[in-house]
């Protein structure tokens, strides 16, 4: 290589280019425009759990524990799966899709500083995230009679375990997406993935009564973590008998989803590409 | 420095250029040198080893071996500022399909330091018209003007243009070479690749054969190949008979005078012709070939 790359900048030096908190800002406002108007990913991300949340909250409608219904339980479940949909599901795909039609090959050649990008999709998760939550709520609410927590201590932990896990979560969603080899073979990849974990870390069956060796294999994984945490926000402590360990475990929660969050960034940081494996 | 002073008025400077993937060469040994605002035509077969060597300039590719700087700077280490000097045209992406054009210049514009009016970008292109339109359903020749509109807004001094008009009707090309010329013409340096001969002939100061992954010629569109001093073909109809007859000279005129005379003024279907840019390039290609 030549090493003329001392005076990079030289000529242009005095040119002061616009932030990369102003790009990615205005990057938040495009990932939104293009996901609102994407209907298929409009579709797995935002209605699909709502119509889960409808189909197994109208079909299993006995108790998990005395005086507490599935539907309370299963609310739980969904809005911790909520954070796996909007932040690794989106991202993990989303992202192999852009690398393929030419997205991020246009955006490497433009002055936008990489990290903008990102703040992008941290933005567009939040906001879908939020609206999410918002939908399920409502839903759960009006359909189910779920009953949402009054004490401020239950809306911080909803609030920490979000936000933690969307982290976690999309920082796992970008790491990911340098497996599949093409935009199209993403989703193919990626949902049976997330499908299983909802099946074993306690989504669509109730945790304490799966065999304890898918017990175990999803402990590994944080969406176990999230949907205990969620628990521990949506149903009464008297609950906590029926949890494994006999408690909501809320910091071995937060144990976990940072560990993942940094085993997330270091092969983030190392995998990701702008480009496609064979276009190097 | 000392290496920036001589290139002081390259807008892109290569000296031998390598690049391998695993056991095939894609370029052996490119030299190449564009002085500021030249439209310079890259040609060459599929393989040759074309967008390689552009895909290097523009930083997206690594190299093995070779001097490169283009606007003063190694594209290997490009930076935000660089980036912001050079626009860039890609072949065949399809991106931004949920976004209206009006919406993707606009977006785009907010990146660069100094950039063009986004409606004047489109105006620049001809794409006010369909500014409300999304572009997905854009033709083939409008979604290319959209990318030259996101390649020209930040005012490059450099424009690459990756073999632009693929898939255009005739009068689509033809309004691209005008919107080319413009560019040109304000000042804008641009290195454009091709499949299409007669579009480096209109466009291009420069020309340079690639294949195999090396230069075999840089010059003229005029002078490709020694183009100018090939001889001539003269033909015309014989009046006895209607046989078409054909003669190579390298003097055409006095051929013309001749025949005036013999035949007694008018000669019947008169052409001159000398080999094309294309005939002249199949030529050059066929024996790397």
């Amino acid at each position: 290589m030549s090493q003329m790359h001392d005076s990079t900048g030289t000529a242009g030096a005095t040119v002061r280019l616009p932030g990369t908190w102003s790009i990615g800002l205005r990057r938040v406002r495009i990932e939104l425009l293009q996901f609102a108007r994407d209907r298929e990913a409009a579709f797995f991300t935002m209605l699909l759990p709502v119509l889960l949340l409808i189909v197994f909250g109208s079909a299993f409608t006995g108790n998990v524990a005395p005086g507490i219904p599935f539907s309370q339980y299963f609310l739980a479940g969904m809005l911790a799966s909520g954070i796996v949909y909007t932040s690794f599901q989106n991202l993990a795909i989303s992202i192999p899709q852009e690398r393929d039609d030419g997205t991020l090959k246009r955006l490497q050649g433009t002055p936008m500083p990489k990290a903008s990008y990102f703040v992008g999709k941290v933005g567009l998760v939040l906001v879908i995230y939020v609206v999410q939550v918002v939908v399920m709520m409502a839903v759960g609410v009006t359909l189910f009679d779920v009953h949402l927590p009054s004490e401020p201590a239950d809306w911080w932990t909803f609030t920490w375990v979000s936000v933690l896990g969307l982290l976690c979560c999309t920082l796992l969603g970008v790491a990911f997406s340098s497996v599949p080899r093409s935009g199209r073979g993403a989703s193919a990849l990626v949902s049976p993935i997330v499908l299983v974990l909802q099946f074993t870390s306690g989504v669509f069956f109730q945790y304490d009564e799966l065999p304890s060796w898918m017990q175990q294999m999803a402990a590994l994984f944080p969406l176990k973590w999230l949907c205990q945490g969620m628990r521990s926000v949506f149903l009464p402590d008297s609950f906590q008998r029926q949890e494994l360990a006999g408690s909501w475990e809320l910091g071995r929660t937060a144990l976990v989803l940072t560990l993942w969050s940094v085993a997330a960034l270091v092969l983030a940081l190392r995998y990701f590409r702008f480009r496609r494996r064979d276009d190097t | 420095m000392l290496v920036h002073v001589t290139l002081a008025d390259s807008a892109v400077s290569v000296h031998g250029l390598r690049k391998s993937y695993g056991e095939r060469t894609a370029v052996a040994g490119v030299d190449l040198d564009i002085p500021r605002g030249e439209v310079f035509a890259l040609l060459g077969p599929n393989g040759a080893g074309k967008t390689t060597t552009v895909e290097i300039l523009e930083g997206y590719r690594s190299r093995d071996a070779g001097e490169v700087s283009v606007l003063g700077v190694d594209p290997s280490a490009a930076t935000p500022q660089w980036r912001a000097r050079v626009g860039i045209v890609l072949q065949s992406v399809t991106d931004l399909s949920e976004l209206t054009v009006t919406e993707t210049v606009r977006h785009f514009a907010g990146y660069y330091p100094r950039p063009r009016d986004p409606d004047e970008g489109l105006a620049t292109v001809g794409l006010t018209g369909s500014a409300t339109q999304r572009t997905r359903p854009l033709s083939g020749g409008q979604r290319r003007r959209l990318d030259v509109a996101l390649g020209i807004l930040g005012r490059p001094e450099l424009l690459f243009l990756d073999e632009p008009t693929t898939g255009f009707d005739p009068a689509a090309r033809r309004q691209f070479w005008d919107l080319v010329e413009n560019l040109a013409g304000e000042g804008t340096t641009i290195l454009l690749t091709t499949h299409y001969l007669e579009e480096a002939e209109r466009l291009a100061d420069r020309v340079a054969v690639i294949a195999a992954g090396a230069i075999i010629e840089v010059a003229t569109p005029a002078e490709l190949g020694g183009r100018q001093h090939a001889e001539a073909t003269v033909s015309w109809t014989d009046p006895d008979g209607g046989a078409r007859r054909s003669v190579r000279t390298a003097e055409p005129t006095r051929t013309v005078t001749e025949l005036a005379a013999s035949l007694g003024g008018e000669v019947p279907d008169l052409s001159v012709s000398r080999p094309t840019l294309e005939d002249v390039y199949l030529e050059m290609v066929g024996l790397q070939g």
